[in-house]
């Protein structure tokens, strides 16, 4: 449900470089710690996209699947199920998340016109 | 025309972060401590500060109360004589699910920060939406009942690992339920190792002392921020 919340804040990141030129394209990286369903971020994407330069813009999302490493013994590992213990140290550990938190707004494609005024 | 592809490379939620932070400041400037306070419908936020903000030893508290709508929770609040500011969604995108930076900045001006140390600001219920967005609080809390299951920490680790303190909330309930507290604190501790934790129960006031103690703890104008 989150998603429609996400949907807003990609559509403000946007708005912010996109600076008033039509997207057609928005790129994503997607941590998978994230828990966003990528259909349901396609479908309110959309939706809060009407009426801003976003409209009709394709989501792209790469997702990032989730690492975290320990800060006591440096290890590091892939995580299926939200388990943040070091299997070496326990709860001794320091957990840091290596990858998989993000949600990156990694580029854009915008329509220019051919010649476009210098001001 | 042309397609340019520009190269971007920013957190979506830095606009929310970055609205967090000027909160913050505004908040360490008035000498406010801000806890934001999270969790499902129903798990018992509002009870839980009704047992404790009109005895707070030291600690001049006030509430935002954040709702989809109504002020029913704040009107509760207020008849315990502490200054609550009611702050509704349904403004937004057909009413918000979550409070995010922005509202709260857009509340500053009505928050009575010269009287207070202590800011509790009640999150709009939702387990989900509310860990995504700071609002330029000190500490985050939450409360899981235990009517919810012990498998919330696994469902919900965006939410459980977004706080310093989980409230388990409901305890007078358990000889009445299938709920393993065992398994909820270790799963708990899967998803948060070494988060704080309190059992409380709002209706028989167990634990309440203890969740009155940690609230002073942080809002004590004596503790100093760094």
């Amino acid at each position: 449900m989150h998603e429609l919340s996400l949907s807003g804040a990609i559509v403000n990141t946007v708005e912010k470089h996109a600076a008033g030129r039509p997207v057609s394209v928005v790129s994503m990286r997607i941590g998978a710690l994230r828990q966003v369903v990528p259909d349901t971020l396609d479908f309110y994407f959309e939706f809060v996209a009407r009426g801003t330069v976003c409209e009709g813009a394709r989501l792209e999302q790469e997702l990032i699947p989730a690492r975290l490493r320990c800060g006591a013994c440096e290890a590091e590992w892939g995580i299926e199920v939200p388990v943040f213990m070091c299997p070496a140290c326990g709860p001794a550990g320091r957990i840091e998340v290596a990858a998989g938190d993000e949600f990156l707004v990694e580029s854009i494609e915008v329509e220019e016109a051919e010649c476009i005024a210098q001001r | 025309m042309h397609r340019t592809k520009v190269r971007i490379v920013e957190e979506a939620l830095d606009a929310n972060n970055t609205i967090a932070q000027a909160n913050r400041a505004d908040f360490d400037r008035a000498g406010v401590r801000v806890v934001n306070f999270m969790s499902a419908p129903g798990a018992g936020k509002t009870a839980l500060l009704e047992r404790v903000v009109a005895d707070l030893p030291g600690v001049r508290v006030g509430v935002l109360e954040g709702d989809v709508q109504g002020s029913m929770d704040a009107d509760r609040l207020a008849s315990l004589h502490v200054p609550v500011t009611q702050l509704n969604t349904d403004a937004g995108f057909g009413g918000e699910c979550h409070l995010d930076a922005n509202m709260v900045r857009s509340a500053l001006g009505e928050l009575p920060l010269d009287d207070i140390d202590l800011l509790v600001i009640e999150n709009v219920g939702n387990l989900v939406c509310p860990a995504e967005f700071r609002v330029g609080e000190d500490a985050r809390i939450m409360v899981s009942s235990v009517t919810e299951g012990e498998e919330k920490p696994l469902k919900y680790p965006l939410m459980f690992r977004a706080c310093e303190l989980v409230l388990v909330n409901k305890i007078d309930l358990l000889p009445h339920l299938d709920f393993d507290l065992d398994r909820f604190l270790y799963n708990l501790d899967q998803v948060h190792p070494g988060v704080e934790h309190i059992l409380v129960s709002a209706k028989t006031g167990e634990g309440i002392d203890e969740w009155r103690d940690w609230l002073v703890r942080v809002g004590s104008p004596a503790e100093a921020h760094v």
